[in-house]
C-alpha cells in the first residue's frame, strides 16, 4: 500500500488525466455535481427519499419499471443528441475547430454507443414493460424481479458509461469498436475498458429482458387469446425478443475476448501472435444486423397500432402483417456480411449477402403497403402519433430504398464508409426507430400517467423534429456521392462540401430545438393536461383500453376472456348495438398475489458498478470486491423464498369500485 | 360459467399425468425461462466454438494443438462428467419417487464428481502455463483457454448453485418449488455435460487428429 502522500496525486493522474481537463469535460463535471446536488436538496427539503425508495427504487412492478426506462432514455437521447450537435458545429465550416480531433474521436464515440443501446434499447424496454402485460391480459411479466435486475443492470451500465467523459477519459473507436483501434498497444487510455465493461453490462440485461418477454407473451396471455389474436405490437415484441435472445450472445463473447484482449493479454483480435481483427467484426456484426432489426421492430409494432386506431378501421392485412415481421426476423440473421463486402471475402459470398440484403425489402414493403391499405376509406384523424407515422412512410422508404443501393455490391465499394451510409443509416434509425417510439410515447402516454400529452404543443416539436430532419441528412447522401467520409473531424476549403454542410447543421439544430419543444411538452402536460378517467383516451381496439389510466398495481381484476381480435374495439361496438356490456362483477374478484418490493435488483446493480469500474482501472481488488458482492447478493436472493404479498378480494373490490369499475 | 369450471376440472387432471416439478403453473413457466436461458448459453459456446475453429491454426510462435491436449486426462475428465450426469439423473428420479434422503446423497455426489472434473482440469491448464503455453502466447491457445475456461466456470457455477440447493432442500423438503429448482439444476447440468462432448470430440480428438 503506498503512503498517502504519493495515492493521491497516482489517483488524481489516472482519474482524472489531461484529456479529460478540457473546458467541456469540466463543464460537464460541474453540471453533473451541480444536477447531483440538487437532486439530493430536493430529495431531502421534500422528504421524499423514502418515497423514492418505496416506490421506485426497489419497485418490481412493470409499469414502473416501464417509467423508468423512459426517463433514462429521455435523459440519454439529451446526452446523445448534445454529442450530435457538437459533431455537425464541427463540420459545419471548413476547417473549422470548434473540438479538436481526438476530442471529435470521442464524441461520434459516445454518440453512436449512447444513442443505439442507452436510448433507444431502454425506449423500446420502456414500451415493452408499458404496454406487453397489458396487451396480452397478464397481472405481470413472468419474472418480475429478473425485469427489475435487467433493468438496474442497464442503468448502472449507463452510468458507467457516461462517467468516461469526465473521469479516465472516453472510449474513441468508433461504437463499432473494432480491432486495432481498440487495441491496447494503440490505445492507452481507458476509454475502451469503459465501452466493453458497460456493454457487457447492459447486453446481460438485455438478454434477460429478451427471455423474460419471450415467456411472458408465450405462457401468459389470457384464456382465448392465440398466438393470431394478438395485437400487433405483442408481435413486434415477441419477435424482437427472439432477435435478442440470438443476437446477444455473439456480441457477448466479441465484447469478452476485446475486453480479454486488453487486460488479460489474450491474443484473439490482436495484430502479433496470430490474432485476427476480421473475426471481431464478423462477431460484431452477426449481432449488429440482428440489433438494427430490434430496433425497428418495435416501431413497427406501433405503427401497426397506432394507424388502426386513428383510422378507425382493423388493420389490413393482419396475418401478411405477422408473417412479414417473422420473416424479417429470420432473414435478418443472414445479412451481416454487407457491412462489410470490402473485407473481400470473395464474388461468391459477397452476391450472397448483397441477394439476401435486398430480399429483406420484400416484407418490409408489404408493412408499407398495409399500413398504407388500413388508412384506405378509413376516418383518418390526424393525432401527434399519426403524423409521426405519415412521416414514417417517406422517410423508410427512401431509407430503405438506399439501403438496397448499398446491398448493390459493386456499388458498395463506392458507397462503403462514406456521408451515404451515414446518411441512410440515419434516415431509418430516425425515420423508422425514433419516429415509431415517439409515437408509441404519444400514443400510451395516457395509459402510463392518466392524461394525454398536449397535442398542440406536440405537432410543434413534431414538425420541428421531422421538418429538421430533412435538411439534416439528406444533403449527406450528396456529401457522400462526392467523397466525404465518415468520422472525418474537419475537412479542408474547396472540396465543394460547404453548402450541403451547412444545411445539415442547420437541420440539426431544428431537431435540437424539436427536442426542446418535447421537453418542454412534457413539464407542460404534468400541470395543465385534464385527466383521463375513461381509461380509453384514444378510442382504442385492444385489451390495454379496456381498464383505468393508470392501471392499478394488479392490473386486471379479473382476467378476461379474449377470443377476437381487437377484443375491446368488438366489445365497444357490440355495446353500441346494445348488448349488455361484459364487466368485472364483484362475486368473480378473488385474492391476487402481488410480488414485494425488493432492494435485491438495485443492490446487484450497484455491486456490478463497483466490480466494472474496478474493472476499466484494472484494479483487481475492487473487481473482485464487486464480484464478492455479485454473489453475495445472489446467493441471499436464491434463499429468499417469500416473493409475494396477497391483496385479499375485499381490498382489490374497494380500489376497483373507487375506480368507478364494477357493474351491477 | 360451468363450462369454465369443467374447463378447469379438464386441466387439473391433465396437470395430474405431468412430473410433479410442472403441475405448478408458475414453476412451469420459471421451467420454460430456463430452456430460453440455456439456448442463450448453447449460443454464447457456439461463439466461442466458432472463435477456436477459425484460430485453430494460428499458433504463431507456439505448440500445435497435438502438442499441447493430453488425451488420458481428457478421457477421465469426460467419464467423471458422464457419470455426474447419470447421478443427477438418479437424483430427479429419485425426486420423483419422493425420497428426499437419496436426493440429497446422490446430489452431493454429483457436486463432488464436478469438484473432481474441476480439479483435474486445473492443473491441466497450470501444467500448459507451466510450460510457457499461457494465452497470451497464440491466438490458438486464447480460444483454446476460453472455450475450456468458460465451460469450467459454468461447472464452478453449478458446484456452488448444488451446494445452495442441499441447504435448501434439507431446510424446506421437496416442495414444489425445491423440486422445480432441483429440475432446473438437472437441466443445466445436463447441458454443460453436453457441451463437453462437443468440446471432447472438437477440441480434444480433433486437436490430435490435425
Amino acid at each position: 500500500m503506498p503512503a498517502l502522500p504519493s495515492f493521491v496525486p497516482y489517483l488524481i493522474h489516472t482519474l482524472f488525466p489531461p484529456w479529460v481537463r478540457r473546458p467541456t469535460e469540466i463543464g460537464a463535471e460541474v453540471m453533473m455535481v451541480a444536477g447531483g446536488a440538487f437532486i439530493v436538496y430536493w430529495l431531502l427539503k421534500y422528504k421524499k427519499l423514502q418515497w423514492l425508495w418505496n416506490e421506485w427504487l426497489t419497485t418490481v412492478d412493470h409499469k414502473k419499471i416501464g417509467i423508468m426506462y423512459l426517463v433514462a432514455a429521455i435523459i440519454m437521447l439529451a446526452r446523445g443528441g448534445l454529442d450530435a450537435l457538437m459533431l455537425r458545429t464541427n463540420l459545419a465550416l471548413p476547417t473549422a475547430h470548434f473540438i479538436g480531433a481526438s476530442e471529435y474521436n470521442e464524441v461520434f464515440t459516445t454518440h453512436g454507443t449512447i444513442m443505439v443501446f442507452f436510448m433507444g434499447m431502454p425506449l423500446i424496454f420502456a414500451l415493452f414493460n408499458v404496454v406487453v402485460p397489458l396487451q396480452i391480459g397478464s397481472r405481470d411479466v413472468a419474472f418480475p424481479r429478473l425485469n427489475a435486475i435487467s433493468f438496474w443492470l442497464f442503468a448502472f451500465a449507463a452510468a458507467l458509461f457516461n462517467l468516461s467523459f469526465v473521469v479516465g477519459g472516453s472510449p474513441n473507436a468508433g461504437w463499432t469498436a473494432y480491432p486495432p483501434l481498440t487495441e491496447l498497444a494503440f490505445n492507452h487510455t481507458v476509454g475502451e475498458n469503459y465501452y466493453f465493461i458497460s456493454l457487457l453490462m447492459t447486453g446481460i440485461g438485455t438478454t434477460i429482458t429478451g427471455i423474460n418477454f419471450l415467456v411472458t407473451i408465450l405462457r401468459m396471455r389470457a384464456p382465448g387469446m392465440t398466438l393470431m389474436k394478438m395485437p400487433l405490437f405483442t408481435w413486434a415484441t415477441l419477435n424482437t425478443s427472439a432477435l435478442i435472445l440470438f443476437a446477444f450472445p455473439p456480441f457477448t463473447i466479441a465484447l469478452l475476448e476485446s475486453l480479454l484482449d486488453r487486460l488479460a493479454a489474450t491474443s484473439f483480435f490482436t495484430l502479433s501472435h496470430g490474432g485476427m481483427p476480421m473475426m471481431y467484426v464478423n462477431l460484431f456484426w452477426l449481432f449488429g444486423h440482428p440489433e438494427v432489426y430490434i430496433l425497428v421492430l418495435p416501431a413497427f409494432g406501433v405503427f401497426s397500432e397506432v394507424v388502426a386506431t386513428f383510422s378507425r378501421k382493423k388493420l389490413f392485412g393482419y396475418p401478411s402483417m405477422v408473417l412479414s415481421m417473422t420473416a424479417i426476423m429470420v432473414l435478418a440473421y443472414g445479412t451481416w456480411v454487407h457491412h462489410f463486402f470490402t473485407m473481400g471475402a470473395g464474388p461468391a459470398v459477397n452476391v450472397f449477402f448483397g441477394l439476401s440484403t435486398m430480399l429483406i425489402a420484400i416484407p418490409t414493403g408489404v408493412k408499407v403497403f398495409n399500413w398504407i391499405l388500413t388508412m384506405w376509406g378509413g376516418r383518418v384523424q390526424f393525432t401527434t402519433p399519426m403524423l409521426y407515422f405519415l412521416a414514417m412512410i417517406p422517410t423508410f422508404v427512401i431509407g430503405g430504398a438506399t439501403g438496397v443501393m448499398l446491398g448493390a455490391v459493386p456499388a458498395d465499394y463506392q458507397f462503403h464508409n462514406s456521408y451515404f451510409v451515414i446518411a441512410h443509416f440515419h434516415e431509418v434509425l430516425i425515420g423508422g426507430t425514433v419516429f415509431g417510439l415517439l409515437a408509441g410515447v404519444y400514443y400510451w402516454w395516457p395509459k402510463m400517467f392518466g392524461y394525454k400529452l398536449n397535442d398542440r404543443q406536440g405537432k410543434w416539436a413534431f414538425w420541428l423534429f421531422a421538418g429538421g430532419f430533412w435538411p439534416t441528412f439528406i444533403p449527406q447522401y450528396w456529401l457522400g456521392l462526392e467523397g466525404m467520409t465518415r468520422r472525418m473531424y474537419t475537412y479542408p476549403l474547396g472540396m465543394g462540401w460547404h453548402t450541403l454542410n451547412v444545411i445539415s447543421t442547420i437541420g440539426g439544430f431544428i431537431m435540437g430545438a424539436g427536442f426542446l419543444v418535447l421537453a418542454a411538452n412534457v413539464l407542460y402536460s404534468r400541470r395543465h393536461q385534464e385527466k383521463d378517467l375513461t381509461g380509453d383516451a384514444w378510442d382504442g381496439r385492444t385489451l390495454e383500453w379496456s381498464i383505468p389510466s393508470p392501471a392499478p398495481e394488479y392490473n386486471f381484476a379479473v382476467i378476461p376472456t379474449v377470443d377476437e381480435r381487437d377484443w375491446w374495439w368488438q366489445e365497444k361496438e357490440r355495446r353500441r348495438q346494445g348488448e349488455k356490456p361484459v364487466v368485472v362483477k364483484p362475486e368473480e374478484i378473488r385474492p391476487i398475489a402481488i410480488p414485494k418490493n425488493t432492494p435485491v435488483p438495485i443492490l446487484l446493480g450497484a455491486a456490478f458498478f463497483m466490480g466494472a469500474f474496478g474493472l476499466v482501472f484494472s484494479w483487481w481488488d475492487i473487481a473482485l470486491a464487486g464480484l464478492v458482492a455479485v454473489f453475495s447478493i445472489l446467493i441471499y436472493s436464491w434463499f429468499q423464498y417469500d416473493h409475494y404479498r396477497i391483496l385479499s378480494a375485499g381490498e382489490v373490490r374497494e380500489s376497483e369500485e373507487l375506480l368507478g369499475r364494477l357493474g351491477a | 360459467m360451468s363450462s369454465r369450471a369443467l374447463d378447469d376440472k379438464a386441466q387439473k387432471l391433465q396437470l395430474a399425468e405431468l412430473p410433479p416439478e410442472f403441475q405448478d403453473q408458475e414453476e412451469s413457466i420459471k421451467i420454460t425461462g430456463f430452456w430460453l436461458f440455456i439456448v442463450t448459453d448453447v449460443l454464447i459456446f457456439a461463439s466461442l466454438f466458432a472463435t477456436y475453429a477459425v484460430f485453430v491454426n494460428r499458433i504463431a510462435s507456439g505448440p500445435t494443438p497435438a502438442q499441447v491436449f493430453q488425451l488420458n486426462t481428457a478421457l477421465i475428465e469426460t467419464l467423471i462428467l458422464l457419470t455426474s450426469s447419470f447421478t443427477i439423473g438418479i437424483a430427479i428420479w429419485a425426486m420423483r419417487q419422493n425420497r428426499q434422503r437419496m436426493v440429497l446423497a446422490w446430489l452431493a455426489l454429483t457436486a463432488a464428481l464436478g469438484m473432481a472434473f474441476v480439479s483435474i482440469e486445473l492443473v491441466e491448464f497450470a501444467g500448459d502455463v507451466a510450460v510457457g503455453w499461457g494465452w497470451h502466447t497464440s491466438a490458438f491457445l486464447s480460444s483454446f483457454f476460453l472455450l475450456v475456461a468458460a465451460h469450467g466456470t459454468h461447472v464452478t457455477m453449478g458446484i456452488i448453485w448444488a451446494v445452495a440447493l442441499l441447504f435448501q432442500l434439507r431446510k424446506r423438503g421437496l416442495t414444489t418449488v425445491t423440486r422445480r429448482k432441483l429440475y432446473t439444476f438437472s437441466l443445466y447440468w445436463h447441458f454443460l455435460d453436453i457441451m463437453w462432448v462437443f468440446i471432447f470430440t472438437v477440441v480434444y480428438l480433433g486437436g490430435r487428429l490435425i
